[in-house]
């Protein structure tokens, strides 16, 4: 993708169409936009997404973007919570053909450009995934070869989001290593990690604080507050170490 | 700029000649003449058509929404203190204990957030601000509750007085949260909630009207719903 | 640990209606303790009462802001607790 430079512009809100929905994992599906006038986003920037009904009630969400800047559709990836009033709108209601209002890209602190270098500890938990998931694959569709290290965190085997490309990816990359936990179940023969993570399990995952990684860390807040308090225990430069917190989930 | 100084702002007390007025809170569409629907999506909240105790524009919302301007304060009892103080004879101050020695009482009020839901039937306890005023010898006609982390919103003393106000330390029946303002804080339900300053720690009682924090920053200075007074110049 | 508080990342969608810059990215200096760093870097709290960006290091107020959309839509904005905000254009 060219790069150009940005004329400063507020944002604005615009109507995406969704051209395609595509489940995931049982809680997850990823939404496919195509967004008239879309100028390109950086991975990691995320989008405001709002709902209006016909009595003019509102509701708006931030939603990570999961896809490439080099990809023409922007997709968003969402977990239906269900006591939420947007995600279950957008996971059971949402199909083809219909317009989702949003903004964006918003969040130029929290993104990544393959030139800015490494190495990359990416930290994610849940849906925490996709602004990483976004880097990474960014990361390819560059042809990039800055080493990662993805720390995901996950309830479940069958809970794991976009699991087979990320699988896909690892197996042809040596400089991409990813590591999962899964917190709640494990499968059958299940050797790894089976806990939240913690200062030990970044300490055996995570590039060394010697290596001066840059880190970004997306999940929820309990995850990302230990996650970060972590890293600098563990010798991290804070300045070099960038949250996502989700926030209370009432999506 | 001094927080006095939106005395000066001619907007403060009226929306400028070369703004038009378009009031549609309590028609069906809201905002700018968006005009896009979102095919299907029907929120949470419940439109309240006709029913009178609903003021315009609100909602009805199930959950109890919390909203904050900054940190969660988590003041220790031991050091929790509320006080009565500015143009008083003399200053008052309670301990947690002395507070919670006071005579309480159980109400059930309806509550209305200026952000546009509201929640009926809900039950508090707590010691009428009339209680903690009681004997107080003042010329002072507005108050400011001001409460840990900073946070301040400003009444007119009547306002809180004449039982319409109390210093609430329970919620449905359990000890107030910490999100929801805990260990007190202010309750006025006849007023927008965000004049019930979550985490009080005292009123300063004033001869002149100081905009609180969300006051100076485009909320209405008097915040009633049945007026619908949400911003500056409503 | 409080749900409500975000990164100042979270900021952007509101604080991008009136900036026409990437305000996340631009370096801000507290009034209160004279910190530096970029607004993302900072905690808010967003909801639709208002935003507000406020201090990492000190938990100080930098920026506020209030919108109505109702009738003509305004925004109140408050920069007491900021010495400076550098925006930046990006390449």
């Amino acid at each position: 993708m060219i790069r150009v430079a940005e004329a400063p512009r507020k944002l604005a809100w615009r109507i995406g169409e969704v051209v395609e929905t595509s489940p995931d994992t049982p809680r997850t599906k990823s939404l496919f936009l195509e967004v008239p006038g879309w100028e390109g986003h950086r991975a990691g920037q995320h989008v405001d997404v709002r709902l209006t009904a016909e009595d003019g009630y509102q509701a708006q969400r931030s939603y990570s973007i999961a896809s490439a800047p080099e990809d023409d559709r922007v997709e968003l990836l969402v977990e239906r919570l269900d006591d939420g009033e947007v995600s279950p709108y957008l996971t059971d209601e949402l199909r083809p053909g219909d317009g989702l209002e949003l903004r964006g890209p918003i969040g130029g602190w929290f993104a990544w450009d393959a030139n800015e270098g490494g190495p990359l500890v990416l930290v994610a938990g849940g849906s925490g995934v996709a602004p990483l998931m976004a880097m990474i694959r960014h990361r390819k569709a560059a042809g990039n070869g800055t080493p990662v290290r993805l720390l995901f965190s996950s309830r479940s085997y069958e809970d794991i989001i976009f699991r087979k490309e990320l699988e896909r990816l690892a197996a042809g990359d040596q400089t991409l290593r990813i590591t999962h936990t899964l917190t709640r179940s494990r499968p059958e023969g299940w050797t790894g990690y089976d806990r939240r993570i913690d200062e030990q399990m970044l300490g055996e995952v995570a590039f060394s604080p010697g290596e001066r990684p840059l880190v970004f860390v997306c999940g929820p807040t309990p995850l990302v507050e230990a996650v970060a308090t972590a890293l600098v225990g563990l010798g991290h430069e804070p300045t070099r170490v960038k949250t996502e917190r989700f926030g209370p989930t009432g999506g | 700029m001094n927080v006095w100084d939106t005395h000066l702002d001619p907007d403060f007390g009226g929306v400028p000649e070369w703004m038009y007025s378009r009031r549609s809170t309590t028609t069906g569409g809201i905002g700018m003449g968006r005009g896009f629907i979102s095919r299907g999506f029907r929120g949470r909240r419940r439109r309240a058509e006709g029913d009178e105790r609903v003021p315009p524009g609100q909602y009805l919302v199930d959950g109890f929404p919390v909203l904050s301007a900054g940190p969660t304060p988590h003041t220790p009892l031991a050091e929790w203190s509320f006080a009565i103080e500015g143009e008083v004879d003399e200053p008052r101050t309670w301990s947690w204990e002395e507070f919670r020695a006071l005579p309480s009482e159980k109400f059930t009020r309806d509550i209305h957030c200026v952000t546009k839901w509201s929640k009926l039937g809900t039950t508090w306890e707590g010691v009428p601000v009339d209680l903690l005023l009681e004997g107080v010898d003042t010329t002072a006609e507005y108050v400011v509750a001001f409460s840990d982390g900073g946070y301040t919103t400003n009444l007119p003393l009547e306002e809180v007085t004449g039982s319409k106000a109390w210093i609430a330390h329970t919620y449905e029946g359990e000890p107030l949260t910490p999100e929801h303002g805990g260990p007190a804080r202010l309750l006025v339900p006849h007023l927008y909630l965000w004049k019930s300053a979550k985490w009080v720690r005292g009123l300063r009682l004033i001869t002149e009207d100081e905009p609180g924090f969300w006051e100076s920053l485009g909320y209405h200075n008097q915040g009633d719903p049945w007026r619908e007074q949400r911003y500056w110049g409503d | 640990m409080d749900e409500q508080r975000l990164d100042g990342n979270a900021a952007g969608g509101i604080l991008g209606e009136v900036f026409a810059f990437e305000i996340t990215t631009a370096r801000v200096t507290c009034v209160n303790c004279g910190a530096t760093g970029e607004v993302g870097a900072q905690m808010a709290y967003v909801s639709e009462i208002g935003t507000v960006v406020s201090c990492a290091a000190c938990d100080n107020a930098l920026i506020r802001i209030v919108r109505q959309d109702d009738g003509p839509q305004r925004y109140w904005l408050d920069l007491k607790g900021v010495e400076y905000l550098q925006l930046r254009e990006r390449l």
